[in-house]
C-alpha cells in the first residue's frame, strides 16, 4: 500500500513480540509470588505494578530517561558493555516498554493463580509434588485463560504506546519510530491518507487480537473483564 | 499399644483460638482413629497439622521413627515429606485431568510402563473400570470419592488421612460405602486417621476414638470404651448419648446404686468411685416402652418409669420419643413399633431401661 511506514510496522510488531516475551518470563513468577506471599508489605509491591496504569506516560518516560542516561548506574554499566547508550535505542525502548505494559501482563495472570482453589494445590502438595512442579501441572493449565488475556494484554498495549516512545526512543526511523508516532508525523505533516491507513490498521490488528481472546475465554464459567 | 504417630502439638491461631492434637495412633499396621466432635471443633485443622499443611505452634508430631514437625526446632517436614494419602471433604480432584491422569498425578517418578500398571490396579481396587478416560466433572459423587480415594492411595503411603470421607454423598451411598471403606482399609493395612462427626460412622468405621471439643481434647481411646462410658458430661454430649441429666445417689448395696433423678427413682450399676452427685447417662436404644406399667413382668430389666409422651420425632426406619418420666428421657424405637402400639402424643406409657444401660458420671 502506498505511504504506509512498512518499518514503522515492523519495528512495532518486534518491539511487541519481545515485550511480550519478556513480560512472560518476568510476570509469571512475579505474579505467583503476588498471588500466594502473604507478606505484609505486599500491597506497597502491587501498587508499584500497578502505577503504569495511572502515571501519564510522561512521567513514567522522564524516569526512565533520567534512569538511563549517561549519568546514572545503569546507563554507564549498559554503555560499558555494548558501546552505546540506552536512550533512543532500541533497547531502551524495551526496557520502557516493559516496565509500561507490566500491570496489564501481572493483574491477569495474578488474579489467574489466586482464583485457582487452594484445595487442588495443596492436594498436588499431598500427592508429593514440589510447589514448581505443582506450578507447571496445576497451577498453569488452570490459568490458560488469564495467562492468554496477559498476553494479549500487553502485546496490544505496546503496540500502542506513544507518550514513552516519544520521552525515551524518540523518532529514529528504523530504530525507535514506532507505528503510533508514524502516525503522528503523517498527521503533523498533512499527509491524511497514509494515515488514516496506518490508523485503520492498527485499529484492525488490535480489534483481531481481542475478539480472538474473548472468542476462545466465552465458554467460561467466570464472567470476568480483561484486567 | 504400640503408638506410631504421636502428636503432642498446638496450634493457635492470630484470634486465640487454639486446637489442639494429643493422641496417639498404633501402627503401622491397619487401624482406624476417628477424631469425632461437632463442626468448628478442631478436627480438619488435626488432619491439616498431620499432613504438613499447618505448622505446629507448640510441641511435636512424630511417626515412627521420623520428627514430622518440632516447634522448638522450627522443624517443619512439608506434605511432599511426609508420604501420606490425604483425602479432603471436597475431593479436589484436578479439573482438567481424567481419571487415569488423577490416578497416576503422584506417580510421576515411575516409568510410563509402571505408572499405567498401578493405574490400572486401583481402577480395578475401586471399581472404576471404564471410566478412565471420563473427567471428574462427568463423575457421579460417589465415583469422585473412589477416585480422590484412589490417588491417595496411589504412591502406597504410610498413613492415610481422610477428611470427613463421606459427607458429600448422599444417604444411601454413605450406608454403602461405610461398609465398603472399612474393607478397603482393612485390605490396604496402613494406619488411618478419619474425620467425622457422624456417630453412626465413628462407631461403624473406628477402632479407636478421639473426641474434641472447641479445640480441645476431651476423651481418647478404644471406641466402644469411650462411647459406653463418656469420662465427663461434655463428652456424652458430642458423642449423642440421648439423656444426659444430674441425679443424686441415695444408697449402694450390693453394687447397685439407687439414685434420685428428678422425681423418679433408677437402679443402676455402681461404677465405682462415685460422690453423692452424679450424671446419668442414657442412650436413647436403651429404651424400651411399653403401654402398661405395672410390676415387671418375668423381665430382668430393673426400672420400670410411668412417662408420658410429649414428642415423636421420625428418623428414617426410628422414631425418637420424648419421653418425661420425672425427667426428660429419650428413646429410640422403630417406627414399626410405634405403630403396632399405636404412640402419640401425650401418651402415658412405661419407660423401660435395664440398670446396666445405666452411666453414672461422677459430678461432685
Amino acid at each position: 500500500m502506498p505511504g504506509m511506514d512498512w518499518e514503522a510496522i515492523r519495528l512495532s510488531l518486534s518491539l511487541a513480540a519481545l515485550t511480550t516475551a519478556a513480560l512472560l518470563l518476568l510476570g509469571l513468577p512475579l505474579a505467583y509470588w503476588l498471588a500466594f506471599s502473604r507478606w505484609r508489605w505486599k500491597f506497597l509491591v502491587e501498587s508499584v505494578v500497578a502505577m503504569p496504569l495511572v502515571l501519564p506516560p510522561t512521567v513514567l518516560g522522564f524516569y526512565l530517561l533520567m534512569a538511563m542516561g549517561p549519568r546514572s548506574p545503569l546507563g554507564r554499566a549498559w554503555e560499558g558493555l555494548f558501546g552505546h547508550t540506552l536512550p533512543f535505542s532500541f533497547e531502551g525502548l524495551l526496557l520502557a516498554s516493559v516496565l509500561y505494559s507490566l500491570p496489564f501482563m501481572i493483574q491477569p495472570l495474578a488474579a489467574a493463580f489466586a482464583s485457582v482453589d487452594r484445595g487442588l494445590i495443596e492436594a498436588s502438595w499431598c500427592l508429593g509434588e514440589s510447589r514448581l512442579r505443582t506450578f507447571l501441572r496445576v497451577i498453569a493449565p488452570l490459568s490458560w485463560a488469564g495467562i492468554l488475556t496477559g498476553v494479549v494484554l500487553a502485546f496490544a498495549h505496546t503496540l500502542g504506546e506513544f507518550g514513552v516512545v516519544l520521552m525515551v526512543g524518540g523518532n529514529l526511523p528504523g530504530r525507535t519510530r514506532t507505528v503510533s508516532i508514524a502516525i503522528y508525523d503523517q498527521v503533523q505533516a498533512m499527509e491524511y491518507g497514509p494515515a488514516a491507513r496506518t490508523a485503520a490498521l492498527l485499529l484492525g490488528v488490535s480489534f483481531l487480537v481481542l475478539a480472538f481472546t474473548y472468542a476462545l475465554r466465552r465458554h467460561q464459567r467466570k464472567p470476568w473483564t480483561l484486567i | 499399644m504400640d503408638a506410631h504417630l504421636i502428636a503432642d502439638a498446638e496450634r493457635t491461631y492470630p484470634d486465640g483460638t487454639t486446637i489442639e492434637a494429643r493422641f496417639e495412633v498404633p501402627g503401622p499396621g491397619f487401624s482406624v482413629t476417628v477424631l469425632f466432635g461437632p463442626s468448628g471443633s478442631g478436627k480438619t485443622t488435626i488432619l491439616r497439622l498431620l499432613a504438613g499443611l499447618e505448622r505446629v505452634s507448640r510441641g511435636t508430631i512424630r511417626f515412627g521413627d521420623a520428627v514430622w514437625s518440632d516447634a522448638g526446632t522450627h522443624l517443619h517436614r512439608p506434605p511432599q515429606a511426609r508420604d501420606l494419602g490425604f483425602l479432603a471433604q471436597a475431593y479436589h480432584l484436578f479439573p482438567h485431568l481424567s481419571v487415569a491422569a488423577n490416578l497416576g498425578y503422584g506417580l510421576a517418578a515411575l516409568s510410563p510402563q509402571a505408572r499405567s500398571a498401578r493405574v490400572q490396579e486401583l481402577l480395578d481396587l475401586l471399581d472404576l473400570q471404564g471410566l478412565e478416560h471420563r473427567h471428574p466433572g462427568e463423575l457421579s459423587g460417589g465415583q469422585q470419592q473412589r477416585v480422590a480415594l484412589g490417588r491417595a492411595l496411589a504412591r502406597k503411603p504410610r498413613l492415610l488421612l481422610l477428611d470427613e470421607p463421606l459427607s458429600a454423598l448422599d444417604r444411601p451411598s454413605q450406608l454403602r460405602l461405610r461398609k465398603e471403606l472399612r474393607e478397603l482399609l482393612r485390605k490396604l493395612d496402613i494406619p488411618t486417621v478419619l474425620v467425622t462427626h457422624d456417630r453412626a460412622e465413628a462407631l461403624q468405621l473406628g477402632d479407636r476414638l478421639v473426641v474434641l471439643d472447641r479445640g480441645r481434647i476431651c476423651q481418647s481411646g478404644d471406641i466402644q470404651q469411650v462411647f459406653d462410658r463418656p469420662t465427663d458430661p461434655a463428652v456424652a454430649a458430642i458423642l449423642g448419648v440421648e439423656t444426659v441429666v444430674r441425679g443424686r445417689i441415695e444408697s449402694i448395696v450390693d453394687g447397685m446404686a439407687t439414685l434420685a433423678v428428678g422425681t423418679a427413682r433408677l437402679l443402676a450399676a455402681d461404677p465405682g468411685g462415685l460422690g453423692w452427685e452424679v450424671f446419668v447417662c442414657i442412650r436413647g436404644e436403651d429404651v424400651a416402652v411399653e403401654r402398661g406399667c405395672g410390676p415387671g413382668a418375668e423381665s430382668t430389666a430393673r426400672n420400670r418409669l410411668p412417662a408420658r409422651i410429649l414428642a415423636l420425632h421420625p428418623e428414617g426406619p426410628l422414631v425418637r420419643l420424648a419421653l418425661d418420666g420425672g425427667f426428660p428421657l429419650e428413646a429410640l424405637v422403630t417406627r414399626q413399633a410405634c405403630q403396632d402400639l399405636g404412640l402419640a402424643e401425650g401418651d402415658q406409657v412405661c419407660a423401660v431401661l435395664k440398670a446396666a444401660a445405666v452411666h453414672l458420671i461422677p459430678h461432685d
